[in-house]
Parts: structure tokens; C-alpha cells; sequence
């Protein structure tokens, strides 16, 4: 049995003009991932900084492990860890050196820290560059001392702030390795991604929030499925049947959406969740003696499930001005 | 051995709390900005060339001609070197403003900020870290000074004490400039806004040339500016004689009260928005 480890009930934050937060809320069970989704300006970093008590929110609640965001919030620093595009490390230090100071600030001895400085090195593939200035480690590493730096004091609740963006993909799977071992720990995060294909992976559950409010929630199966549902592409041998193939299809329900691609000799027909209506357009198609060279049943992207929900297409840009 | 990744069960470090805490993490974040220092040697380089071209440029260019209108039997170097440690020192305390400025811009201080730590250690570790790069460039300044005719005329004791205060005004001074660095938008602006307003500041005052040279409603000013309450009280220690007419109580006090209400009124400041950004 799961509880939420984290809630965000109707908080709102405004910046002047700007109504970042209009009333979020959420949930996030212990021990999961939830993928916080949103164009820029959305709201997902503002929300991670109310939840890392770095904003106050103008209204509403928000706790974290229990504690409140606004009463307890050195209770709440004990438990969470914070990386990605806002919490950095310093470029001067080395990384034993970061390491060691977070170890020290969260009360450790000079031995503790020194060895969990070792021991997350080592786990993240840094010994070797331990003892160099983290000015000239690479991006893969750095992001992953940033990580590491997170970890020193064993937090419950991760928030992952658009943690692989501007990463190379080896280096990004990499992440992704590590953060499904802390999850696997016990770990509970809260992960903002730009890369939808990252929520995919990672997120148990996602949220998709849009100019300050919550305009979707569920796993990325659910979200795929209550929008368009699948589409069934229908190629087929003879250019000159597309029509014909066309009105066959158009007589069977649904009868909107469906249409003609010239370039691609294919039908594509809408057939929302129900498989065996797929099934039965090939075979109505085959007995008409029409050929059917090639066919796929696909599933919508999450990112058309984005572009649905919000009206925009997800921008690779990573600021979000208004959380500054 | 626990697994490295594992979450902890519950909150298991014993953090000191109250002023232990202020203290312990304070210290921590001096330490990490002093180990910057020799890591940044252009940082190091230029606040030391500065008081060094200082010292040249004016004991020969200005010396000769200045040192016309100081009192008999005062050299014009003798003159200059607490000038130029108050002038210095002062300038120096920009730093304070361009390091906080770049800390936030680079998001080290939200991570500070997200962990169980007194809110103050970012601020103090900085000040504090400040006043140990302060004091150094104090000590070149007076060996340079002994270059140019420079001397403790009053003994070791009133010269050690002269650094320490002259340290302690660049510490105070530093809180002002902490309020700086917090409300600009990055360090290139916080090297501007923290070091132009320094200039008027240093130079109508009794630093460079006696005040009793300038016009008279400028006097006004200069005789009431703090730098030339410091100037003159690091004057008096290096010369081991208070001015004509005054006591060391005379002049200590004015410099004390400065240096304690400008910490009273800036760093509260300080802290409050540090709470903010």
C-alpha cells in the first residue's frame, strides 16, 4: 500500500504580471516517478521550486514527506534532494570537494563525508576525475556530480529538474540507468522533463500542466489512449484503389478522421481504443479484393498527446523565464 | 555496507542548531570560497596589483607636489600608505558583490538554499572569506608601503592594530556591498554597481590629499565621510600620535559607531533579501 509522500493542493504564485501557478495540485505516491510535463512557461519549474522551498507560494499547500513547504521547511531540506537546471555545483571545487562540503553542511564528521564523497564518486564512474576542478569535467559528468552532489544526504524525494537536457544520448542513458536504481531503492521523484520520450521511460505517472494549472494527469498509456487513440495505416499495392480503399474504410464507424495519404499509398483511419475494429477494416479491405501491401496499428506519440492538451508543440529552449 | 543510492529511513545526521549552526556552516562556506582564492589567481593578481600601481603611481607622480601642502615633517608616503589601505580596502569589498551575483546566477545558492542550513552561511561565508582576502592585500600594501619611506612610526602594535582596522571597516563595508550583489541581475552589473558609487566615496576624503585643500563646501563632505574618519585614525595608529587637538577616543569613536551602525543597517538587509531571491 502506497501513500503520497508528496502533495500539492490549488497553490497559486504570481510574478507581477504573470500568473505562474493558477492552482496546482497533485500527488505523488512513495516509491514512484512522476513526469511533470508543460511548454515553457507552463509552471514546472516554479512548481519544483515551491516544493524544494525556494518560492513561496502566494496561496495554497504543498508538503513533502508530511512537512510543510512553508512551516517546516528545514525539515523538508532534510529529505529531498534538488538537481538539474537550478541547483549547480561549483565549477572551481573538485568534485570530492563538493561532495564533501554538502556532507559537512548536512552534519556529517570530516571522515563521513570524505568516505560518501568516495563512495558516490565511485558509484558514478568519477574517482578518476574526483580530484579535479569540476570547471573541466564534461557535460555528462558534470550533470552527473550534480546528481551525486544531490544524493550526499540520502533524500527521499528526488526533484530532477530537466536533468538530461543538452545531454549526448549515451550520457542521457545513462541518467536514466541511474535513476531507475534509486526509484528501485525506494526513492520517490519528481522528474520535469522537456523529452517527452523521457516521462515515456521513466514516469510511473504523468502530469501535464499548462499556463499554471493541471490540464491532464495519468500513466503515458492513459494520456496516449483518451486522446486520438490509435490510428490504423493502411498501405496499400495500387495507387489507383486509394479511393476506393478510402470510401470501404469510410463506411465502417468511425466515419470522421479518416484520410487519404498520396505520397505514402496509405489510408489512415482513426480507431480510438478499439483493436478489433482494426482487425475487421484489414479483413473488410481484403475481401474486396483490394492488396494490402503493408499495415500498422500505431499509437500516438506523447507527443501528440502534448500538442493536444496544450495547443503547442514541446520547444527544445530549457529556460522558463518567469521562475527567475 | 547499505547500498549507496538507498534513501535514508528517516532524517538520521544531527545538524547543530542555533548559533552553533550559523557558526558550523558559516565556516564551511569560507572555507569554500577561500579554496576558490588561489584558484583564481586573476582575482588574486589585480586587487593585488591595484594598491601596489596605486602606491607608484602617486608617491611619484603626486608625491612631489601634494607633499608641499601636508605638514612639516610628514613624507608623502607616510601620507599615502593608510590612504591607500582605506582606498583599497574599500574598493576590495566589490568583490564581495560580484562573488555573491555570480553564486546566484550559476544556481550555487539555490542549492545552498535547498539544503537544512542556516540561511545566514551563504551571506557570513562570503563576508567572512572577504575579510581573510582583505587582510591579505593589507599586509602587501604595507610592505610595499616600506618601499616607498613607509614606517609603524608608532611601534608594531598600533601598525598590527591599524590592519585589523582597517579590515574591520572593509568587513562592514562588505555588507553593503552584499546588498548589492543580491539585487542586481548578474556579476557584470554587480562589478559596476558595486565599484563606481566607491569612487567618490574614496576620493572626497582625506585619502589622497589633506582635506584642507579642497574647496570649502567639499570640505564639508570630506571631513564627514567615514573613509576619512578611517584614513585618519590609520594615519594616527601608523604615527603612533592622534591628530592635533583630538584623543584616541576622539577618533576611534566616530569609526567605531560607523562601522557597527553600518553592519546594523545592511546586514539585517542583507539577510532579509537573501530570504527572498
Amino acid at each position: 500500500m502506497t501513500s503520497p509522500i508528496i502533495v500539492v493542493d490549488d497553490v497559486r504564485k504570481r510574478f507581477g504580471e504573470t500568473q505562474a501557478l493558477d492552482g496546482v495540485s497533485l500527488s505523488v505516491d512513495q516509491g514512484t516517478v512522476l513526469g511533470l510535463l508543460g511548454p515553457n512557461g507552463a509552471g514546472k519549474t516554479t512548481t519544483v521550486r515551491v516544493l524544494a522551498t525556494l518560492l513561496k507560494p502566494d496561496s495554497g499547500s504543498a508538503s513533502v514527506a508530511g512537512y510543510d513547504v512553508n512551516k517546516q521547511a528545514d525539515e523538508v531540506r532534510s529529505v529531498i534532494g534538488l538537481t538539474g537546471q537550478y541547483a549547480a555545483v561549483d565549477e572551481k571545487l573538485t568534485g570530492h570537494e563538493n561532495l564533501w562540503m554538502v556532507g559537512r553542511l548536512l552534519g556529517m564528521s570530516k571522515a563521513d563525508a570524505h568516505q560518501r564523497a568516495g563512495e558516490l564518486l565511485e558509484r558514478f564512474s568519477l574517482s578518476d576525475a574526483g580530484d579535479r576542478q569540476v570547471r573541466t569535467y564534461s557535460g555528462g559528468m558534470r550533470r552527473r556530480v550534480d546528481l551525486a552532489v544531490s544524493l550526499v544526504g540520502r533524500p527521499r524525494v528526488l526533484f530532477l529538474d530537466e536533468p538530461t537536457t543538452g545531454l549526448d544520448p549515451a550520457s542521457r542513458l545513462e541518467l536514466w540507468d541511474i535513476a531507475r536504481e534509486l526509484v528501485a531503492d525506494g526513492t520517490t521523484v519528481l522528474l520535469t522533463t522537456q523529452y517527452l520520450e523521457e516521462a515515456d521511460e521513466l514516469a510511473d505517472r504523468i502530469v501535464v500542466i499548462d499556463r499554471g494549472t493541471v490540464v491532464a494527469e495519468g500513466t503515458a498509456d492513459e494520456l496516449k489512449d483518451r486522446t486520438r487513440g490509435r490510428v490504423l495505416q493502411v498501405e496499400i499495392s495500387d495507387r489507383n484503389r486509394l479511393e476506393e480503399a478510402r470510401d470501404v474504410l469510410t463506411r465502417m464507424a468511425p466515419p470522421e478522421g479518416v484520410h487519404v495519404d498520396v505520397a505514402t499509398r496509405s489510408v489512415f483511419v482513426p480507431v480510438g481504443t478499439d483493436t478489433a475494429l482494426a482487425a475487421n477494416a484489414i479483413s473488410i479491405l481484403s475481401s474486396t479484393g483490394i492488396d494490402i501491401a503493408d499495415f500498422t496499428l500505431e499509437r500516438p506519440s506523447l507527443d501528440d498527446v502534448f500538442l493536444e492538451l496544450t495547443g503547442n508543440s514541446p520547444s527544445p529552449s530549457d529556460d522558463e523565464e518567469v521562475a527567475k | 555496507m547499505t547500498d549507496v543510492l538507498a534513501p535514508s529511513a528517516g532524517p538520521t545526521l544531527r545538524r547543530p542548531r542555533g548559533l552553533l549552526a550559523m557558526a558550523h556552516d558559516g565556516w564551511i562556506i569560507t572555507w569554500r570560497n577561500l579554496v576558490q582564492l588561489p584558484r583564481t589567481p586573476e582575482l588574486v593578481l589585480f586587487t593585488l596589483i591595484q594598491p601596489v600601481m596605486f602606491v607608484l603611481l602617486f608617491n611619484y607622480v603626486f608625491g612631489g607636489s601634494i607633499g608641499q601642502a601636508l605638514p612639516k615633517g610628514l613624507s608623502y608616503g607616510q601620507f599615502l600608505i593608510p590612504g591607500i589601505m582605506v582606498q583599497t580596502i574599500v574598493f576590495g569589498t566589490s568583490a564581495t558583490a560580484v562573488g555573491l551575483a555570480d553564486d546566484l546566477q550559476k544556481g550555487i545558492v539555490d542549492r545552498f538554499r535547498s539544503l537544512p542550513i542556516a540561511r545566514s552561511a551563504v551571506l557570513s561565508g562570503r563576508i567572512v572569506a572577504d575579510a581573510f582576502r582583505l587582510l591579505m592585500v593589507a599586509v602587501v600594501l604595507v610592505l610595499v608601503g616600506f618601499a616607498v619611506g613607509f614606517r609603524f612610526e608608532g611601534g608594531i602594535a598600533l601598525g598590527l592594530l591599524m590592519i585589523v582596522v582597517a579590515v574591520v571597516f572593509g568587513f562592514a563595508m562588505s555588507w553593503v556591498e552584499a546588498n548589492i550583489g543580491l539585487r542586481v541581475k548578474d556579476p557584470e552589473t554587480a562589478n559596476t554597481a558595486g565599484f563606481i558609487w566607491l569612487f567618490p566615496l574614496t576620493f572626497v576624503s582625506s585619502v589622497f590629499v589633506p582635506v584642507y585643500s579642497m574647496p570649502g563646501w567639499l570640505q564639508v563632505v570630506a571631513r564627514n565621510n567615514p573613509v576619512t574618519l578611517v584614513a585618519n585614525l590609520l594615519r594616527s595608529l601608523s604615527l603612533g600620535e592622534t591628530l592635533p587637538g583630538t584623543t584616541w577616543f576622539d577618533q576611534a569613536l566616530p569609526v567605531a559607531l560607523w562601522c557597527i551602525g553600518i553592519v546594523a543597517v545592511f546586514a539585517p538587509m542583507a539577510v532579509n533579501r537573501y530570504r527572498k531571491v
